[in-house]
């Protein structure tokens, strides 16, 4: 690798502030409202409602098959959700498409590793700018005699304090496909940054990682959160980080939301311990099933 | 493979690290192999030089090729009909509305834009094999169209192309119009390599590379994979009219599916995916030909010759010879030529240290 020298950002990123306590007050940057989504036969979310405060560090947990991943694909535009609305900084996004709300500031990272396998790290990350940048391919193809060049440049600046802050310095050209596992995940949520959202979706961004990456995500995340002033959504199976840096966590079985609140309430909640230990829970029971099947449900 | 960089050549803007070129030594090398070739029409006889010709525009359409199908993942095997229709409507252009000829070539790929953007709309929505048949069908109905277009290419008989002329002066001879068509594609390389470090070229890619992901990026998909057939139209209509003003005339045989197949194949070997391995395959695609013909020629009436009793078959010969080194050349390279280059070019950089 060469070993260019990197230029320092004069100024640190807009802080906000937040308390990480109480999440700031006010409206909600993002709100579902009675989300159902189901395929064919299969119910993968019914009724799901919650909203996420400016600010929030807000956490979805659940046993695997709970659909956390499908909700998140529902605040992202993956899934259209089959019944109920999504707003976003309250206006209806329901409709809207994967790339629409890119550009209007929700950003994600993948559960699967989903980067742009043949491109380098640097490409990758310059990638996410794509909704800010304005060249297009003929100013582009034009670079010297156009605007391109400036406009790249100075996006190149704001790539490189991303990469500052997430430590990916000494692999800025190296092609994405070749890193390693925790690097990659590290790259993903780079280019997430350089998106600029204000929500954030980050499909577990500590899964297959070891203690050390892990505490060191946890600490990107938080700092996402308090530093740059993003509202983040995590689902991250590892309890001990969810409830260390989590604000508000919300709880997912079976599709349906069985609590939300704190981490210590979620924690000592009676519904959200018998999910995790496989036990009936009345508030899972389907008006339907339960009418087709009287008695016991299995 | 990261590029290797000589130890000690630091950069110290984001401009020096944003260069075509890695290095000074790699931009002044490329730009003495342009002023070399500038030079080849003094010293080249007539026969290299019309070679060099059809390789300059043939790697102009196989680089509009390799931007869709190498950087952006769709799949075309009808080029070969843009390639033509840009060959028919620059000479329809200066014959029937008196536009110069210098402005009819970019007008006419400006045209095939508008029909591959036509094609390209339902392409957008089809993948893979898919893909393939559609492309198939817009060889077939553009080949059918060219043919009957009687006022548009003169139908079967062909339609009679003008001389390039500039300021009065004619481009008609092998020696002044090679610096046509080295001019056009010294342009069209460098505005191709411009277009895939910006945005839109990084968009194709990662469309390419993760759709899913590209589209949470902000990149409308339908739009990226409309424009990546645009693009490539455009490019095979520039070669399609500089092919046109070479000849001085065009007919719809030269234009079928095989040629498509042709530069699916000047790709493939070159390095899908890469600028330059567009004009390495080109190269390899024009001079294996040529090569093999001259084998076959050496052993025409030769002892291998006369034992073997070969006599006509020397000339199957040599077209079997042509897809033996192809599918040869697909397993031992699959990466392509630009692939190979890089790796010599690691080595002699490594080298003796290579480990």
């Amino acid at each position: 690798m060469s070993g260019e020298p990197v230029k320092r950002p004069g100024a640190s990123p807009p802080a906000q502030a937040t308390d990480p306590v109480a999440p700031m007050a006010g409206a909600p940057i993002f709100e579902a409202r009675d989300v159902s989504l189901r395929f064919g036969g299969v119910r993968a979310l019914t009724e799901v409602g919650f909203s996420i405060l400016p600010g929030e560090l807000f956490s979805i947990i659940g046993p695997n098959g709970a659909g956390k991943t499908s909700m998140v694909n529902c605040i992202s535009g993956r899934y259209r959700p089959t019944q109920g609305a999504v707003f976003y900084k309250g206006r209806d996004i329901t409709a809207l498409t994967p790339n629409q709300r890119a550009t209007i500031g929700i950003g994600r990272t993948f559960q699967n590793l989903a980067l742009f396998g043949h491109m380098t790290v640097l490409d990758n990350i310059m990638v996410g700018r794509h909704h800010l940048l304005r060249n297009n391919f003929l100013t582009g193809s034009l670079y010297w005699l156009s605007r391109a060049r400036r406009e790249e440049l100075e996006h190149r600046r704001a790539v490189e304090e991303i990469i500052d802050f997430l430590d990916l310095q000494n692999v800025r050209k190296a092609v994405a496909g070749t890193l390693s596992y925790g690097v990659r995940k590290r790259v993903e949520l780079a280019r997430a940054m350089a998106l600029k959202p204000d929500l954030i979706l980050l499909d577990e961004p500590m899964a297959g990682m070891n203690l050390e990456e892990k505490e060191d995500m946890a600490r990107y995340i938080v700092d996402l959160n308090e530093e740059f002033g993003m509202t983040v959504v995590m689902i991250e199976h590892d309890m001990g980080v969810v409830m260390d840096i989590s604000h508000r966590v919300m709880v997912l079985d079976f599709g349906r939301k069985i609590a939300e609140g704190l981490p210590e309430a979620v924690l000592r909640d009676e519904h959200v311990r018998r999910a995790y230990l496989g036990e009936e829970d009345e508030v899972l029971v389907d008006p339907e099933d339960a009418a087709l099947r009287p008695g016991r449900v299995a | 493979m990261t590029t290797l960089i000589p130890a000690g050549d630091f950069k110290t803007s984001y401009a020096a690290d944003t260069t075509i070129f890695p290095t000074a030594t790699s931009r002044n090398f490329a730009i003495a192999g342009v002023v070399l070739l500038a030079l080849c029409p003094l010293v080249l006889d007539k026969y290299w030089l019309s070679i060099m010709i059809q390789i300059g525009f043939l790697s102009i359409a196989a680089l509009g090729l390799n931007i869709l199908v190498g950087f952006t993942g769709q799949i075309s095997i009808g080029h070969a009909a843009f390639f033509g229709f840009g060959g028919f409507a620059s000479p329809w252009l200066s014959n029937h509305f008196g536009i110069p000829v210098a402005l009819s070539i970019p007008l006419a790929g400006v045209m095939t834009t508008a029909v591959g953007l036509i094609f390209g709309i339902p392409a957008a929505r089809l993948k893979g094999l898919y893909l393939a048949i559609a492309t198939l069908a817009a060889q077939y109905i553009i080949e059918d169209f060219l043919g009957r277009a009687e006022w548009f290419t003169g139908g079967v008989a062909g339609t009679i192309a003008e001389p390039f002329s500039l300021f009065g002066f004619v481009f008609d001879t092998d020696e002044r119009y090679f610096y046509v068509v080295l001019a056009w594609m010294v342009a069209m390389y460098v505005l191709a390599t411009n277009l895939m470090r910006t945005r839109d070229g990084r968009a194709l890619v990662a469309v390419r590379d993760h759709y899913l992901s590209a589209e949470m990026m902000g990149i409308n998909l339908t739009k990226y994979r409309t424009m990546s057939f645009g693009i490539s139209s455009f490019y095979a209509g520039i070669g399609g009219a500089l092919y046109a003003h070479y000849l001085q005339f065009v007919s719809v045989e030269g234009v079928t599916i095989l040629l498509s197949i042709q530069f699916l194949g000047m790709i493939i070997i070159g390095g899908l995916g890469s600028i330059m391995g567009s004009l390495m395959g080109t190269v390899f695609m024009v001079l294996l030909p040529e090569l093999m013909g001259a084998v076959t020629d050496a052993l025409a009436g030769g002892a291998i010759d006369r034992a073997l009793n070969l006599k006509d078959s020397l000339s199957y010969l040599r077209e079997m010879a042509i897809g033996l080194a192809i599918i040869l050349f697909l397993i031992f390279e699959p990466d392509g030529l630009a692939h190979r280059w890089k790796q010599v070019k690691a080595y002699w950089k490594l080298y003796p240290f290579s480990h």
